[in-house]
């Protein structure tokens, strides 16, 4: 760049970035409907968001300091300035130095420390503390729609559960397909459902609302028709949902399983539940050598 | 006799076609145009059979371009697709083929853009910069360029015959086994990996031996240029992180074709183990791709500032810091598989102490150019790009590090966006970097700057249109993958937005790559005049001339501090010798090219089921090496009056 | 410029680490330091199967575990077969250092024969617990167990063909620079096999039988 001058690139690049700066709260209020990780509607949620902005608060601290001292540079030293200290043996400073590695070590060690605790208190397996009772659901990754069943309410749904409000629920989490991964973003973070492996979440719906969930990992052709709503209701309307399922003239015992669990992309469905273990009948097919193997 | 060949293989959707017939006819007339020119026989002596580093080096760059070109095509596609499928539209893809591009995307850029690249500049660069004439094994230089090649020819051959995998760069199981995934697409995907992988540590450890042993006199380790440091290290993860893959590899293939129960749900399999084994792999594998990127700025933003490095020391003990902890971090890629808060605390924590010395490189960089002379050509400029690009994702790394964080954007777009602001602005930029710096080394001329400066404006501001609205789709709970969405997420119009910035991109692309072209046929006007050092650089490879002599250096340097050559134009340089010597150089030969063609068989065997193809290739192979490891080493002697001669004529008397 | 082609001299330097302004430089020390890298490759490969094995041994899925399946006697003639193949390399090594090519030769065509008798028991092993019906297909236990045996097997026979041709070159040519060098490195390459297959009995057998 012999003539070009340095400070069009400059300006031109700052104002780039300060566009994108910029959209940044504007996009998040212009779609602030649709932000489920940002406006999360549960407690787990919540606190995995806050966690969130308080690290990137955290990080700023450093970034900052690195974009202006980029631009100040690149301006004050370019070659054509002929005022600026031209030094060419400065190759050494201990005492930045040990700034550049002192800060960052403590701000890091105060991110791990948050960070530690947090993931323990933030722990899928975690039961919720709360003075309602918790719901059970057991979940069952198929290809391609998710199997919710309720053990205690002895009803079961494809592509669709609904819970009430104010209420801790413990999903049990498996999966009769390759691996997948439970998510509702309003109400908290992920975790993978694995064939042959249960895992466990916890979570919570503070507000009513059609949340939606799907599977965050890829499991064959049709995993982008894995996703599903999770209707957080008052208690009364939950209970009503749960004597509407029982009415329904679909049974679903370990033979009609067999059938739903065949490839396919589901719309909702909803079914009495026959057999009470059948989230552990599906578990065990995994274990030992099916009958005819 | 075909195994399971038939002719479905050549069964594909429309614009699939197009594309192969695009790729055969561009085939073909590069055929008709070597023939037309008679250049056979050139192309066998000089390109095919060579054993020179810096031929090699050429070659790497070439089949990076060829791949890159690929996986950029991939690429469009995805984005295209995802701008288009919302509601009632599919978008031009179906699911299975959107599938296949995008973990085409991932094995393309991952295996032959990133490692390509980086063997690229090594065959080019290390020699040169540690005073010396040729790598440890020249011979096994070839094989692994090679089997390289090779494994990427049978990239090409999934676009034409067959399917490729659907299951992701990384192809987990159960998805990736037998009962999932039981076409040719996921065995394709593992024996491009495979050989292209045994390539890499082959050439890893060649590279290493070359820096261990070949330095010349004086040049100590705490001496070396940062470049080789970087490239140290990096070669140092390859050899102790790429078994992993042969290995987790190899277990998935007897999964495959042996019905084994390593990885498959039932059986006793556990699919957990290979995500395990696989990313203890792929996290030094990313490492091993950015600390190359990383030594290449190191390179050029001395020279660029007229100073030397900040703090030497320090880039030192960062990089091996980076390499040592790049093994303690690979949980972070699947926090979000159930282990305990005790084991997702300890790699969050582990994860983040790796920012640290990644943010000292940044504040080093920086300081060189504090009290410096900055000048902003194009090497300077793609530095730059690096420095606003990389430092966001950066940031992000630290916000995915934090499990509970990590539960909310695992595999989401946020995800995406983070990993891609890493390799395309730290490694990607790095390339970019590095090429313009040395390019007319190799040459003896110029790219064009204005049209790299164009360039230089499509990606920077292209990527950021393209990838920071990802990190806002993750918010809104956009998985990755996805290759249809509902209306009601609300994510239709970001994807609009993010297709508008692919599009940017690849003007960019299309820019640099007739740039390319433009600046050979306009070379007359962009000769380098100096005595190959354009940029007025600091190491020992602008010390000879441009392009170098097949031997490098007439007579071998003598250093004793970092950038011997800012020392020598500063008159503080040591005695050097002054006699010249008889050379002794390795002799062409055509077995390194077999070994590669062989194996590219014995993986289309072994794809399709050809079994008798496989044994007939891994007997060739077996063959060829008996043979080479049987015979006398032969040499060439370049005399001493031949170099005399040859400097003289250079116009660089001693 | 026209390079002229040459062939390189037979001298009988055994261990050339001289130092020369060209790229022969250090041959010998630069071929074995690459080779300790490559056995460092092979070594993590053997690593990553092992800690599979560890991970997989209690996978039996109804099937046969270590101790049902194991014998002792087996697995330690192998080990002795390996033991003293090692031994007998060795002093094929020995032989060359003295320049005698003949004893050098014999004492490889010892080392083969004790090789041979590795693998012939191994496939014995193998072939029975197939018939019994526990093929790796069987369990991810037997699975783990056929790939990290069956690899070191691979690896063996592998060495076996590399042995032959060493010695075929060493009858033919002589203990040369070269011929030398590549025996050093074979034998680097055999006494790693046995080093692995240590640990296999170890950690396979012997620990798969006592636990």
């Amino acid at each position: 760049m012999k003539r070009k001058p340095v400070r069009l690139m400059l300006i031109a690049t700052a104002i780039i970035l300060l566009i994108f700066l910029l959209m940044q709260p504007l996009s998040v209020y212009h779609f602030q409907n649709y932000i489920s990780v940002l406006f999360p509607k549960g407690m787990i949620g919540i606190e995995q968001r806050n966690l969130l902005l308080i690290i990137q608060a955290i990080m700023l601290l450093i970034v900052i300091p690195v974009y202006i001292l980029t631009f100040i540079f690149s301006w004050r030293y370019r070659a054509q300035n002929t005022k600026a200290t031209y030094d060419p043996d400065l190759v050494d400073h201990k005492i930045a130095e040990v700034i550049w590695w002192g800060l960052p070590l403590v701000l890091t060690i105060v991110v791990s420390v948050l960070t530690w605790v947090k993931t323990y208190q933030l722990d899928p397996y975690k039961p919720i503390e709360s003075k309602n009772k918790t719901l059970n659901i057991q979940v069952v990754a198929l290809q391609w729609k998710w199997l919710f069943i309720y053990p205690e309410e002895q009803v079961a749904s494809i592509n669709f559960l609904q819970i009430p409000t104010d209420t801790p629920v413990h999903f049990e989490i498996t999966a009769d397909a390759p691996m997948n991964s439970f998510w509702i973003p309003h109400l908290g973070g992920q975790i993978y459902a694995m064939p042959n492996m249960k895992t466990e979440l916890h979570l919570i719906a503070n507000e009513g609302g059609d949340f939606r969930g799907s599977s965050a990992n890829i499991s064959g052709e049709g995993f982008a028709s894995m996703h599903f709503i999770c209707r957080a209701s008052s208690e009364q309307e939950y209970k009503n949902w749960l004597a509407e399922v029982k009415k329904s003239s679909n049974n679903l015992n370990f033979k009609a399983y067999n059938q739903l669990a065949k490839p396919s992309t589901n719309e909702v469905a909803l079914y009495k539940l026959e057999d009470k273990n059948l989230f552990d009948q599906i578990m065990m097919k995994y274990m030992h050598p099916q009958k005819g193997e | 006799m075909f195994g399971r060949l038939s002719l479905d293989i050549l069964k594909h959707n429309p614009m699939q076609d197009m594309a192969v017939v695009g790729m055969v006819l561009s085939g073909l007339g590069l055929i008709a145009l070597i023939t037309y020119l008679q250049r056979w026989k050139w192309l066998w002596n000089e390109w095919i059979t060579t054993v020179d580093h810096k031929k090699i080096g050429i070659m790497y760059i070439v089949t990076v371009l060829l791949m890159f070109f690929k996986g950029f095509t991939d690429a469009l596609m995805i984005r295209v697709q995802q701008a288009l499928a919302v509601g009632d539209s599919h978008g031009i893809l179906t699911a299975g083929h959107f599938q296949e591009v995008f973990s085409a995307h991932g094995t393309t850029m991952i295996f032959f853009v990133g490692m390509g690249m980086i063997f690229g500049f090594w065959n080019l660069i290390i020699p040169l910069q540690i005073g010396a004439r040729d790598v440890a094994y020249p011979f096994l230089n070839a094989v692994s360029f090679w089997l390289f090649a090779g494994s990427g020819l049978l990239m090409y051959a999934s676009l034409a015959l067959g399917h490729f995998s659907e299951a992701g760069w990384l192809a987990y199981p159960p998805l990736s086994g037998i009962e999932y995934s039981p076409n040719e697409g996921v065995d394709y995907w593992i024996w491009i990996v495979q050989i292209a992988g045994i390539g890499s540590t082959l050439g890893a450890i060649n590279f290493l031996v070359t820096v261990l042993k070949m330095r010349c006199e004086g040049m100590k380790f705490m001496k070396m240029p940062i470049f080789v440091w970087s490239s140290l290290c990096s070669m140092i993860l390859i050899i102790f992180a790429f078994p992993i893959l042969t290995a987790t590899l190899v277990m998935l293939t007897l999964d495959r074709y042996m019905e084994m129960h390593f990885f498959t749900a039932g059986g006793g399999g556990n699919p957990m183990m290979y995500v395990n084994l696989i990313w203890a792999w792929g996290h030094p594998e990313v490492y091993i791709l950015v600390l190359p990127a990383f030594g290449i700025f190191s390179e050029i933003v001395p020279t660029f500032s007229e100073k030397r490095l900040f703090g030497y020391m320090s880039m030192v003990w960062a990089l091996i810091m980076i390499a040592f902890l790049s093994f303690i971090v690979w949980l972070h890629h699947f926090f979000t598989m159930g282990a305990s808060p005790g084991v997702n605390a300890f790699f969050g924590v582990s994860t983040m102490l790796i920012a640290i010395p990644t943010g000292v490189k940044i504040f080093n960089w920086l300081f060189t150019k504090f009290r410096g002379r900055v000048h902003f050509e194009s090497p300077m400029l793609w530095f730059f790009a690096f420095l606003l690009n990389f430092t966001i994702a950066g940031m992000t790394g630290v916000l995915l590090s934090s499990p509970p964080v990590d539960f909310q954007v695992h595999n989401s777009l946020f995800l995406i966006a983070h990993f891609h602001g890493m390799v395309i602005g730290g490694v990607l930029f790095g390339f970019f970097a590095g090429f313009t710096y040395w390019f007319p080394k190799f040459t003896g001329f110029f790219l064009s700057e204005k049209l790299n400066r164009y360039a230089f404006w499509c990606w920077f501001t292209g990527f950021l249109i393209a990838f920071m609205p990802l990190y806002m789709l993750g918010f809104m709970g956009a998985t990755r993958r996805l290759d249809h969405y509902e209306e009601a997420t609300g994510w239709h119009p970001l994807f609009l937005v993010v297709a508008v910035g692919a599009v940017v991109i690849v003007i960019g692309g299309a820019i640099q790559f007739l740039g390319l072209f433009w600046s050979i046929i306009d070379r007359k006007n962009n000769l380098d005049h100096t005595r190959g050092d354009p940029w007025n650089a600091r190491t020992l490879e602008w010390s000879i001339p441009s392009p170098p002599p097949i031997y490098n250096f007439a007579i071998l340097p003598v250093v004793d501090q970092i950038d011997p050559l800012w020392a020598i134009k500063r008159g503080v340089a040591p005695p050097q010798h002054k006699k010249y010597e008889d050379i002794h150089l390795p002799v062409n030969t055509g077995i390194g090219f077999y070994i590669g063609m062989l194996s590219m068989l014995f993986g289309f065997g072994m794809v399709w089921y050809m079994y008798w193809l496989s044994i007939a290739s891994f007997v060739g192979i077996l063959a060829c090496l008996i043979v080479r490891l049987s015979s006398k080493e032969k040499h060439m002697i370049i005399t001493a009056a031949e170099v005399k001669a040859t400097e003289e004529a250079l116009r660089r008397p001693v | 410029m026209k390079p002229l082609v040459v062939h390189h001299t037979d001298t009988l330097e055994a261990h050339p680490d001289i130092h020369l302004p060209d790229t022969h430089q250090d041959t010998f020390s630069k071929a074995v330091l690459g080779f300790w890298f490559y056995l460092l490759t092979d070594c993590l490969l053997f690593a990553t199967l092992f800690v599979t094995f560890v991970v997989l041994h209690s996978s039996t899925f109804g099937g046969p575990s270590a101790q049902e399946l194991f014998t002792l006697p087996l697995p330690f003639a192998e080990t002795m077969f390996l033991l003293f193949s090692t031994v007998t390399c060795g002093f094929a090594l020995l032989e060359a250092v003295k320049g005698r090519k003949n004893s050098a030769v014999a004492w490889l065509a010892v080392t083969f024969l004790l090789g041979i008798g590795f693998i012939i028991l191994e496939i014995n092993e193998f072939n029975e617990f197939i018939q019994e019906g526990n093929s790796w297909k069987r369990s991810a236990f037997l699975s783990s167990f056929f790939a990290l045996v069956g690899t070191h097997g691979a690896h063996v026979s592998a060495g076996l063909i590399w042995m032959a041709v060493m010695a075929a070159q060493v009858y033919h040519f002589g203990i040369t620079v070269d011929t030398f060098r590549r025996l050093v490195i074979f034998s680097l390459f055999w006494h790693f096999l046995d080093l692995v297959w240590i640990f296999i009995f170890t950690f396979v057998y012997l620990i798969g039988v006592l636990s």
